[in-house]
């Protein structure tokens, strides 16, 4: 079973049904074989029963009764395929501004994001808001996939035309990788197999291109970080003494013999081991979870953090944070709001509206002072206690954290430590 | 010169540890859903090695429909013995004895839904706050659209168009007295990567799931165990066969498959190339279009 070796790719498809989004995602799990017999009879039936010509791949990625009756996506649905090279999770999120906020939940544990764009229509409102959004959520790499090319000939004017539109206004975003695949969802140009149609491109089909690209060096692997989430005492007769940290590495790697901090206190000690259940091990690394002990007897609860001593976090109570409304109740101002941000929780209250995003021409303005759902806001939040964290653009993992409201037990808001 | 990435087994295992971890940190009486099946000995497996070495905190519940497999108990009974945790049991002949609810009638007559009462109430008796179950979005498209910590009103109820968002791995897992929570630590994993799992820690699971020779009726498209509940049609026959099961519910509605898989890996290779879901062989996914939407809703697993 060789597929054992291989790694997890996240990926988040951002658009409406008018890019064909579902129809590319159907093909996709359709080409890679990964739908089976009785889901493609229920659709086989139910594109009859609609009086389509043929096999609708967009129904395939139906979900919630409300979502089948009215044709749309509403929540983010999660979808599996494999291949012989990479395991792939999709996270299908709906692109309608609206959505925003799902599209933000969808994009938050991505390693790449597929931007549609229609071939007939070019770069529009919706394309900038999906990029901004990848971008601001630090996803990794961007694939705009130019979809219908079978409806503008295959030409690569068409291709050519819109790749200019998107270099002119991505060029004021912080993205790393972006690629363009011309391609047809609908016949299945350049999604799992090369096109015949278009000789003139070069490049790679869209999966071919999942599942090469690079995402090991996606995590942070730099700034050891071990938020703690719990503490593990057996205090059985074999484990007497035992006092292990069991947590997940955020970012960065540890050693046996690594000499630490634990903020907030700042004592300083030694790892004495790393354990997992099968084995102690020399060393880990994000996104492993482990349970380290120390040479040292220190009192160390949820909410703290173990850093190697030479490199630690920022620490502070005053944060400039980009944060995303999630909630229908908008931002009360003065109001003391849950900050959850690693395995830490206290209170903090939103002191400042530094500016407001435009989210479809990315303008900014200081004049609108509300935060509604879905707006994105710079503001200044201070915490009651100093948060320990790395900006977001450093680590996705330290420089992320989440509102909740107490009166409402919802999470409100999402935020990027800037 | 080592390597500094996971296999994809090994972060959806790092994943699932993660979130029962942080069940336990935020919750003050979680327990785990137990079937016996597949998924949620993979869950049971997964909180032994979070936890390690301590044992696992928290207990397994059983929702017993009084309609099960011999053997299912029997492995439950073990598996609790061997890691020394509590079990609870909501009994569904109880909540009939007690006229919580009624029994269906007719041939297709099941006790799969009568089991949302029971497990509503033993999460009540027992002031349960978090039930982890081995849940996972590829098996049905209104699972696709789950939480890792899914909110239930007081009334046990799930709101799909309400839920919370869930970004990075901040979980919130806050909620008001009455209300309680479902943690789904592998939402992540297909049947396969399961199956690759159990064979690669070699789990134990219950015979059930190897090919074994067993007395069945054909029904629906799927060869139903024949048992002292199901009621024979007049057409209907009573055969031998070499059958396993795919998934394991409720004796009365869990279809058998004909197979000579009868190792982990033979079943891991016979599903690799299956072209049926696994859920194709339960007639109560078949009711209707949105019978898991509408169980889920109400309460169900």
């Amino acid at each position: 079973m060789q597929i054992d070796n291989n790694q997890l790719l996240r990926f988040t498809t951002a658009g409406s049904v008018d890019d064909g989004k579902s129809t590319l995602i159907g093909r996709l799990l359709y080409d890679s074989k990964s739908i089976f017999e009785d889901q493609l009879e229920a659709i086989e039936n139910t594109s009859k029963k609609k009086g389509h010509e043929g096999v609708d791949l967009a129904l395939f990625t139906d979900g919630l009764r409300d979502e089948r009756e009215q044709g749309i996506t509403i929540d983010v649905a999660y979808r599996y395929f494999t291949t012989p090279k990479r395991k792939f999770i999709i996270a299908d999120t709906p692109g309608h501004i609206q959505y925003t906020r799902n599209m933000i939940t969808g994009a938050s544990t991505a390693n790449a994001a597929i931007i549609l764009v229609d071939a007939r229509h070019g770069v529009i409102e919706q394309t900038k808001r999906h990029a901004f959004i990848a971008s601001l959520l630090q996803i990794p790499h961007i694939i705009v996939c130019i979809n219908k090319m079978d409806l503008v000939e295959f030409k690569e004017e068409a291709y050519d035309k819109i790749i200019a539109q998107f270099e002119e206004f991505s060029s004021k975003l912080l993205v790393r990788d972006v690629r363009f695949i011309p391609i047809s969802a609908l016949l299945g140009d350049n999604v799992v197999k090369r096109s015949e149609n278009m000789e003139w491109y070069q490049g790679a089909p869209l999966l071919h291109t999942l599942e090469t690209m690079h995402i090991s060096s996606d995590i942070n692997k730099v700034d050891a970080r071990f938020p703690v989430q719990t503490v593990l005492r057996p205090q059985s007769e074999e484990h007497r003494d035992y006092r292990g940290y069991a947590g997940r590495i955020s970012s960065g790697i540890f050693r046996k013999g690594d000499e630490i901090t634990v903020m907030p206190s700042g004592f300083t000690s030694k790892i004495k081991s790393i354990d997992t259940f099968e084995e102690e091990v020399n060393e880990a690394y994000a996104p492993m979870s482990v349970s380290i002990t120390l040479e040292d007897d220190i009192d160390i609860s949820r909410g703290d953090m173990i850093v190697r001593t030479k490199n630690k976090p920022e620490s502070s109570q005053d944060l400039e944070v980009m944060l995303c409304w999630l909630n229908n109740e908008a931002a009360k101002p003065r109001t003391k709001y849950v900050v959850r941000h690693t395995s830490n929780e206290q209170m903090a209250m939103v002191k400042e509206i530094i500016y407001k995003i435009d989210i479809n021409t990315l303008g900014r303005s200081s004049e609108d002072r509300e935060m509604e759902m879905n707006d994105i806001c710079k503001v200044k939040l201070r915490t009651t206690k100093p948060l320990l964290f790395d900006s977001y653009r450093e680590n996705r993992m330290t420089g992320s954290l989440i509102l909740i409201d107490p009166a409402t037990n919802q999470t409100v808001a999402a935020g990027m430590i800037v | 010169m080592s390597k500094y990435y996971l296999n994809y087994l090994d972060e959806l295992e790092s994943e699932a540890i993660y979130v029962l971890r942080e069940v336990w940190a935020q919750f003050d009486n979680p327990v785990i859903l137990f079937s016996g099946g597949k998924d949620s000995i993979v869950v049971t497996h997964l909180a032994k090695k979070a936890f390690y070495p301590a044992k696992i905190p928290f207990a397994l519940m059983h929702v017993d429909t009084g309609h099960n497999f011999p053997e299912t108990i029997k492995f439950r009974d073990d598996l609790i013995e061997s890691l020394g945790v509590r079990l609870i049991v909501g009994s569904v002949q109880e909540s009939i004895d007690q006229g919580r609810v009624a029994e269906e009638k007719g041939k297709n007559a099941t006790r799969n839904a009568l089991q949302i009462t029971t497990l509503l109430d033993a999460i009540e008796d027992n002031k349960v706050d978090c039930a982890i179950g081995g849940g996972r979005r590829d098996e049905e498209k209104a699972r696709a659209k789950e939480r890792f910590f899914s909110h239930r009103d007081d009334f046990g109820q799930w709101d799909p168009k309400n839920q919370r968002p869930e970004l990075w791995n901040l979980f919130n897992g806050k909620h008001f007295e009455g209300e309680h929570f479902r943690a789904f630590p592998i939402s992540n994993w297909t049947e396969m990567d399961v199956w690759n799992y159990i064979n690669r820690e070699n789990i134990q699971i219950p015979s059930l799931y190897f090919a074994h020779e067993r007395k069945v009726v054909w029904r629906s498209n799927s060869w139903i165990p024949y048992s002292e509940f199901l009621q024979l049609e007049e057409d209907e026959e009573v055969v031998t066969k070499k059958i396993r099961f795919r998934t394991l519910g409720d004796i009365t509605i869990t279809g058998g498959i004909e197979s000579e898989a009868d190792t982990v890996s033979k079943i891991a290779q016979e599903v690799s190339a299956m072209r049926q879901t696994e859920r194709g062989n339960r007639s109560d996914d078949k009711r209707s279009e949105t019978a898991m939407e509408d169980r889920k809703r109400q309460g169900y697993f």
